[in-house]
């Protein structure tokens, strides 16, 4: 196979460029599951605490549409559930780390300097496939063990290792693909990205209704929904891997077959000539920005508006859960009614919205260090636009741009559920409200990373890491039992609970505070230094 | 002549990154309406002075001053009057060509159209391909048009015709005299000494951060060697007793020698007293010329290390 050729040493290449990045998001991945066993122990030790468990929370709405479904009351198949959002998180990483050892080398023209050697045309491409599905059975491995070893069924924890790491391969191969068919690696990340927004909306809809729903058929049309119907520690269907390997294969076949019939740096789909001049808008450092900047912002405008009204629209079957359920009922009607569930469910998803904008509002702000980067700042700064001015131009999307699409999240939501409950009118500028309240908490995390582009631009991608720190936070913190001076870090914590609960301005001018003095450190660092070049 | 009517002046720049010293004490003057050649071998701190220069880095010590300003602090309004073509010319992958000539135009207060459609053409360029899709030196090109279509006093060329063929290097060098008779001021960062032998009327030559040579091309040859290759009837006598004279090679009536140009007048004498029956003068080549300024510096470093180790030793025994 001489198309294979070279992959050994591209293998090599691609550990060693990611030898610290791969085993962090594995360790991550393992360990997060594993401590959720202990921590859903001790909450709930009895079987007949764990049942209450299961017919309250383990089947709101919330947690059905963003963990799927509970198949049994056991302590495995709670922990199982409550890493429904994993193999998500996972799938992202892997297309990305895909997408980088692949379209992203070819379009920097290093996969050239590479292919001249010998080296098979589709080595690339194998290597950066072998290595993240290893990563992904080496995951499952672990969470193997990990598993059983603090005593749950060997059967399930393999089962439970392999709906983790299988994630990491389906999407792996998915990238594999969609790096074959567009020219940027931008492109084939929004392509890579899309495909698993798309599996997560058709998993979400199918399990949002509870068990037997008329809808939870569409749970076989996504990738996402079979690794759950594997059902760790709940009756493991050991077939269902089959359909999951098979379909990563299958990827795989065809990214190798596309891969096989294109040139090097061309994709499948064929660039269009742009035109000769500039229209009249790209006059400057912000029609350059808009032109930058607009297309990822749309992108995730119609990202946030599907989200609002699947959530919105989900909120009245909160609501239907509650009427079903007579301990449920309990308990909401002691914390102030029926609608009280629906607040909650909202200003839990709100948080979701929230810390979402804040990816966004990171990614717009490293849209400075990129271009600083790839030396495309330097001719800009050799003109009369100044450094102010020139991170304006982008930063206006990290301010504005974060909040449209928080507008449009809380909007669409607002609405979806106005239109189920008859009472828009009501229901918009509350859920709006929610959603535009999280605003100063995303804006925090963006003046962070700012702050490390101005200051240690370096470590610029550390940004990242704010919004993955706040994202491990707010989705697991209470499930992980975390002190409240852990839950403290993350601003969305100090976001006031709406819609339901008083509004109080005080904690979000805080927010606001240490967003102007960390984004005020950025920019004078910025504006000192040297600019990073080459 | 004022500070201020000169379009750049430095003096003892300074700049470090960490522990190395990219530029360590370096001079340059470029004069108002000529086109300066900045020649140096890589990493000799070129590019540095030129990012100095325009503001991207902040010298540590020295003086710099640029079209009369500061190129720190008054970097958005010395802006106005200056284009700059870096020696790789990155572009956005979904702008047209056209667009990013048009665009850096504008953020400089205007592009002319007519200059840019002629420019694109004597260039042979296609503005409407996207960035992701032009070769090395059509990249450059971009480069090229947009600053040549600016109309700025003062043109920054950072080693510009990397990746240009000679067709378009015979262009390019066409446009710059064109720029020049207009009034305007070059300077040029270059390694391709005949480009700079055919365009510049000064040039400075600078090794390890610093100038070590600065002048006209005649000045600099002036101090240099020229070769001498003579048939001569009778065999010279008391030619290697000159001074100036270097590498003397005699084959009977055959002479070949080196000579500090300064000292020509006496060599030629002597050699006329020899009955010359042919005779070749050839005036250093700007390589020679460079390449001396480059093997002194090897030398010199073959030396420190034989020191070195001769001290190593000694101590060692």
């Amino acid at each position: 196979m001489t198309a294979l050729a070279g992959t050994g040493g591209m293998i090599r290449l691609i550990l060693r460029r990611d030898r610290f990045l791969m085993p962090a998001w594995m360790l991550v991945a393992v360990l997060i599951p594993v401590n959720f066993v202990a921590a859903t122990d001790k909450l709930y030790p009895t079987a007949a605490e764990r049942l209450k468990y299961a017919n309250t929370s383990g089947t709101n709405a919330t947690f059905l549409a963003l963990y799927g479904p509970l198949f049994d009351s056991g302590l495995g198949s709670i922990v199982a559930q409550r890493s429904g959002f994993i193999p998500v998180v996972l799938g992202l990483i892997a297309s990305l780390t895909v997408v980088r050892h692949t379209r992203t080398e070819e379009e920097a023209g290093r996969r050239e300097l590479l292919g001249a050697t010998i080296m098979g045309r589709g080595a690339a491409l194998a290597a950066a496939l072998a290595v993240t599905c290893a990563a992904g059975l080496v995951i499952a491995a672990l969470l193997t063990a990990g598993m059983a070893a603090q005593g749950l069924p060997l059967a399930g924890s393999l089962a439970f290792g392999l709906e983790l790491g299988l994630a990491v391969c389906v999407f792996a191969a998915v990238a594999g693909v969609a790096a074959q068919l567009t020219e940027g690696a931008g492109a084939a990340r929004g392509l890579s990205v899309a495909a698993l927004g798309a599996a997560f909306t058709v998993r979400l809809a199918a399990d949002v209704g509870g068990a037997g729903n008329g809808l939870s058929w569409l749970g076989w049309l996504s990738p996402l929904g079979w690794l759950q119907r594997i059902r760790p520690y709940a009756g493991e269907r050991w077939w269902v891997l089959a359909m999951v390997v098979a379909l990563s294969a299958a990827l795989v076949a065809a990214a190798a077959a596309l891969s096989a019939r294109r040139d090097v740096g061309a994709g499948i789909m064929a660039p269009r000539l742009g035109p000769p001049d500039a229209s009249p808008r790209l006059n400057g450092a912000f029609g350059l920005g808009w032109r930058l900047q607009s297309r990822a912002l749309y992108g995730w405008l119609a990202g946030f508006a599907a989200l609002g009204l699947v959530y919105g629209g989900v909120a009245g079957s909160v609501e239907q859960l509650v009427d079903d359920n007579p301990d449920l009922r309990e308990i909401f009607t002691k914390l102030g009614g029926e609608s009280a569930i629906v607040d909650a469910y909202f200003a839990s998803v709100m948080s979701m919205l929230g810390l979402f904008a804040a990816a966004y509002a990171v990614s717009a702000t490293l849209r400075l260090r990129a271009e600083e980067s790839g030396q495309r700042a330097e001719p800009l700064l050799a003109t009369p636009v100044g450094r102010l001015r020139w991170a304006a131009s982008h930063l206006v999307f990290t301010l504005l741009g974060s909040a449209a699409v928080l507008a449009a999240g809380g909007l669409m939501a607002g609405f979806a559920h106005g239109v189920d409950d008859g009472d828009p009118g009501r229901e918009v500028p509350r859920v709006l409200g929610a959603a535009m309240a999280q605003l100063p908490a995303v804006w925090l995390v963006a003046a962070v990373a700012m702050a490390i582009y101005g200051l240690a631009p370096r470590y610029s991608a550390a940004g990242w890491a704010v919004v993955a720190v706040a994202g491990v936070i707010t989705l697991f913190g209470t499930s992980l039992d975390l002190a409240q001076i852990v839950l403290d870090v993350s601003p969305f914590t100090h976001v006031p609970k709406l819609p339901g609960h008083d509004f109080s301005a005080t904690p979000l001018l805080w927010l606001l505070a240490v967003t102007a003095a960390l984004g005020a450190a950025g920019l004078a660092g910025f504006r000192r230094r040297d600019l990073a070049l080459g | 002549m004022t500070t201020d009517s000169i379009p750049i002046s430095v003096r003892g720049l300074v700049k470090t990154f960490g522990r190395t010293r990219a530029l360590d004490g370096l001079d340059l003057t470029v004069r108002e309406g000529e086109v300066h050649g900045f020649l140096g071998p890589n990493g000799a701190g070129k590019s540095t002075t030129i990012r100095v220069l325009l503001g991207m880095l902040r010298a540590d010590e020295g003086t710099a001053r640029l079209l009369g300003g500061d190129p720190w602090h008054d970097a958005t309004e010395l802006h106005r009057r200056l284009a700059y073509v870096p020696g790789d010319v990155t572009l956005w992958p979904n702008l047209s060509g056209g667009e990013v000539i048009d665009l850096l135009g504008r953020m400089r207060g205007g592009t002319d159209q007519r200059r840019k459609a002629e420019l694109l053409e004597r260039f042979e360029l296609d503005p409407r391909k996207k960035g992701r899709a032009y070769s090395k030196g059509n990249r450059q090109k971009v480069g090229l048009v947009a600053a040549l279509s600016s109309g700025a006093e003062l043109l920054i060329l950072d080693e510009p015709t990397s990746g240009l063929d000679p067709l378009m290097e015979e262009v390019f060098q066409e446009c710059v005299r064109e720029e020049r008779d207009r009034g305007r001021t070059v300077l040029l960062s270059s390694h391709i000494l005949s480009e700079v032998e055919a365009l510049c009327d000064r040039v400075t030559i600078i090794r390890n951060g610093a100038a070590v040579e600065t002048g006209t091309l005649a000045d600099l040859r002036h101090l240099t060697r020229t070769s001498i290759d003579a048939e001569l009837a009778r065999s010279p006598g008391g030619l290697a007793d000159l001074p100036g004279v270097h590498d003397l090679r005699v084959d009977g009536g055959r002479v070949r020698c080196e000579i500090d140009t300064t000292r020509l007048d006496g060599v030629l004498r002597l050699l006329a007293d020899g009955g010359v029956q042919s005779l070749s003068i050839r005036p250093p080549t700007l390589e020679e010329l460079f390449l001396r300024h480059y093997k002194d510096d090897l030398a010199a470093e073959e030396a420190a290390h034989a020191a070195a180790s001769a001290d190593r030793e000694g101590r060692a025994s």
